[in-house]
């Protein structure tokens, strides 16, 4: 068994799927001859060159736009914006653009584009360095999501996203980045949109994605030592989502806590209660708890454990719902 | 050399364009390409095409069958020429305005009009096959899809040519900047090709930018030049030496093509809120058809029954393309779903199905 960083298991896949399709080209700041400031692109440069993969100026908007005048020329090619904040300059690309281009062009031109996005918080860094833009993406018709917790599910999700005929966000939890996971990487063996139980339970259904995975494991331990058999489920794809996982969880369990970074408001978590409340209402035993940021700007890093959901916020909650 | 007689409009200030016509046909520059007579009367005959069916657009417009319609009287040297001068392969990203070049680069106008029909998003045209990319409306965003264009032909080897078309107000916007900054970096094979027609809706190009915008180019290390825009010989020769500049392999070259938009900027526009009609008429003065034809005429390359015959095959023309158009049926619902994704998941095919009932 190799064990992997999750930046190592991207790594790996970059490299494959650059050898495996010639059409396969990145473009991103700072990921050649540095390797990407997560290392993700860690000596990629040196071996594909400089054709397949460029370091471009600080021009979000214009290698966004630009990804979308390639596919037209049948390239695949790999976009990473460096941190979450900075996916913002290149919106305007992704919706009008990225996510709309096939159905305009009826469907002649595909845009096979993938766009790295490391994100979240979580790592005490700057402003504007650990947002949470996945309802932005996830809201947009056109644009597949997916965000791995791990460094297995990391590289076959990114190789996914980089063979999809459609344009995928990969949100990649930065928190994450190194942690390690034992395993042999492989292609995906759950189809697109697929969530995964990673730990069952009969009491409780704890959802998450990204970095809050671990968290939520980790609560779902806890609660185990006070009688309560929690399930911890990864969402993994925010876009398409996994209704029937959703629909099977609150048969089983009846009672649903969703956890994110990102704020409460018009958070993913809404998406997920809405949605389940349509599925199986009658299967539910408790209202569905959100456990997320707040409805603030991401804080300082001093304040950074007092807005992330903490495993002791899951905890409580999830202990209410069973008790409702 | 003679001088003009017709003053050109007001926002032509500054650096003279290069020029080959003067507004009154005379000939007051060097042509520096020389094209055949039976190319010459090609061009002459898109221009007044285009010029009828753009006002049987605006008919169409006015009569229901169409949505807002952005015309381009006046614009017609910028576009045709620029168009002529394009090779087979040669790559256009154009905006909402460039229905002259899509003529040119033979789209179906009755599948081009369908967009403003309000049957179809972007464009329903092969833009693969056609060379002409989408109809894109949010603007300077099409010129890094032209950059990225350019790219992926520089790194094929082949030696096509991406060009952007685009307006004085795209200019201001940071997509223009992105994506002329990567096309000096990567040396890209891009024609970047501005039309200034004086006016971004009510914005006067003056109030646009400061500067003149063909000087930006020296900013991002490739030429820059200035053109008459309703001197299409002088148009078609800017844009040949671009293109086989960047088929060299020297990369870019940005063209502002002085030129004036007769019309509102679209249907739904009423330009008398800001702009005065003594400015439309010095402009239409300088009316790009008029000074070729004058010329061609002079210069023996044609005569009044050419002149007679492209009137009538104008108004063939625009007659054949109203009758497409009228009869464009609105699409199936079930288009809604069809090209969203490629691959859907199983929610979004669980809509369609109750989407359609």
């Amino acid at each position: 068994m190799t064990s992997w960083t999750m930046s190592a298991a991207l790594n790996q896949a970059l490299r494959d799927a650059l050898t495996a399709d010639d059409r396969v080209i990145l473009l991103g700041e700072d990921i050649g001859v540095s390797g990407g400031v997560f290392r993700v692109t860690d000596s990629l440069l040196e071996t594909f060159g400089d054709r397949r993969v460029f370091d471009t100026p600080i021009s979000e908007a214009g290698i966004v736009g630009a990804a979308v005048g390639l596919c037209f020329g049948g390239w695949r090619p790999v976009v990473e914006l460096q941190f979450d904040a900075f996916s913002y300059p290149a919106f305007e690309q992704i919706v009008d653009h990225v996510a709309k281009m096939r159905m305009r062009t009826r469907g002649r031109v595909d845009i096979p584009i993938t766009i790295r996005i490391p994100a979240f918080g979580g790592i005490k860094g700057k402003e504007h360095h650990g947002e949470s833009p996945e309802t932005y993406f996830a809201h947009t018709a056109g644009l597949k999501v997916v965000t791995p917790s791990g460094a297995l599910d990391a590289y076959a999700l990114l190789r996914h996203a980089i063979e999809d005929p459609d344009p995928v966000i990969v949100l990649e939890p930065k928190a994450r980045y190194w942690s390690k996971e034992e395993g042999e990487l492989g292609p995906d063996e759950l189809a697109l949109g697929t969530g995964r139980v990673v730990r069952d339970g009969g009491d409780v259904t704890l959802i998450a994605y990204g970095g809050m995975v671990a968290r939520i494991r980790e609560a779902a331990e806890q609660l185990a030592h006070t009688g309560i058999e929690a399930r911890a489920v990864d969402l993994r794809w925010l876009s398409p989502l996994d209704d029937d996982l959703l629909r099977r969880c609150a048969v089983e369990t009846g009672r649903l806590v969703v956890v994110h970074e990102a704020p409460r408001h018009v958070g993913f978590g809404a998406e997920v209660a809405a949605r389940t409340m349509e599925l199986a209402f009658d299967s539910l035993a408790a209202p569905i708890a959100r456990v997320t940021g707040w409805d603030t700007p991401y804080p300082p890093a001093s304040l950074e454990d007092r807005y992330l959901p903490s495993v002791d916020r899951i905890v409580a909650a999830a202990k209410e719902t069973v008790a409702y | 050399m003679a001088e003009p007689q017709v003053q050109p409009p007001t926002h032509w200030g500054g650096t003279e364009p290069r020029r080959v016509l003067a507004p009154d046909g005379s000939v007051v520059g060097d042509p520096a390409v020389r094209l055949e007579a039976d190319e010459l009367r090609a061009i002459l005959r898109w221009m007044v095409l285009a010029r009828r069916l753009d006002r049987e657009c605006i008919a169409l417009q006015r009569q229901g069958e169409l949505t807002v319609y952005p015309g381009f009287e006046g614009q017609e040297a910028a576009q045709i020429g620029s168009a002529t001068a394009l090779g087979d392969a040669d790559m256009v990203w154009p905006t909402f305005r460039e229905l002259a070049v899509a003529l040119v680069r033979g789209v179906d106008p009755g599948q081009y009009l369908q967009y403003h029909r309000g049957t179809w998003h972007g464009g329903p045209y092969d833009p693969r096959a056609t060379r002409f990319g989408p109809i894109c409306i949010p603007i300077a965003t099409q010129i890094a899809h032209a950059a990225g264009g350019a790219l992926g032909q520089q790194l094929d080897g082949s030696h096509e040519v991406s060009i952007a078309y685009f307006g004085d107000g795209a200019t201001s916007e940071g997509d223009f900047h992105e994506a002329a900054n990567l096309a000096g970096v990567w040396k890209l094979p891009l024609v970047l090709f501005c039309q200034n027609n004086g006016w971004a809706i009510s914005m006067p190009a003056a109030q646009q930018t400061a500067g003149e915008i063909w000087r930006r180019a020296e900013g991002y290390g490739f030429p820059g030049v200035r053109v008459d825009g309703n001197d299409v010989l002088a148009v078609y020769a800017a844009t040949r030496e671009a293109l086989e500049r960047a088929r060299r392999g020297d990369g870019p070259t940005l063209i502002e093509a002085m030129t004036y938009r007769i019309g509102a900027h679209s249907t739904a526009d009423d330009p008398r809120r800001y702009r005065a009609d003594p400015e439309v008429e010095a402009a239409r003065a300088s009316d790009p058809i008029a000074r070729f034809r004058t010329w061609l005429i002079a210069a023996g390359h044609a005569d009044d029954t050419f002149l007679a015959e492209c009137d009538v095959e104008a108004e063939r023309f625009a007659m054949t393309v109203r009758e497409g158009v009228v009869a464009i049926p609105a699409p199936p619902p079930e288009w809604q779903f069809e090209w969203v994704y490629a691959e859907p998941g199983e929610t979004f095919q669980r809509m369609r199905v109750e989407a359609m009932g």
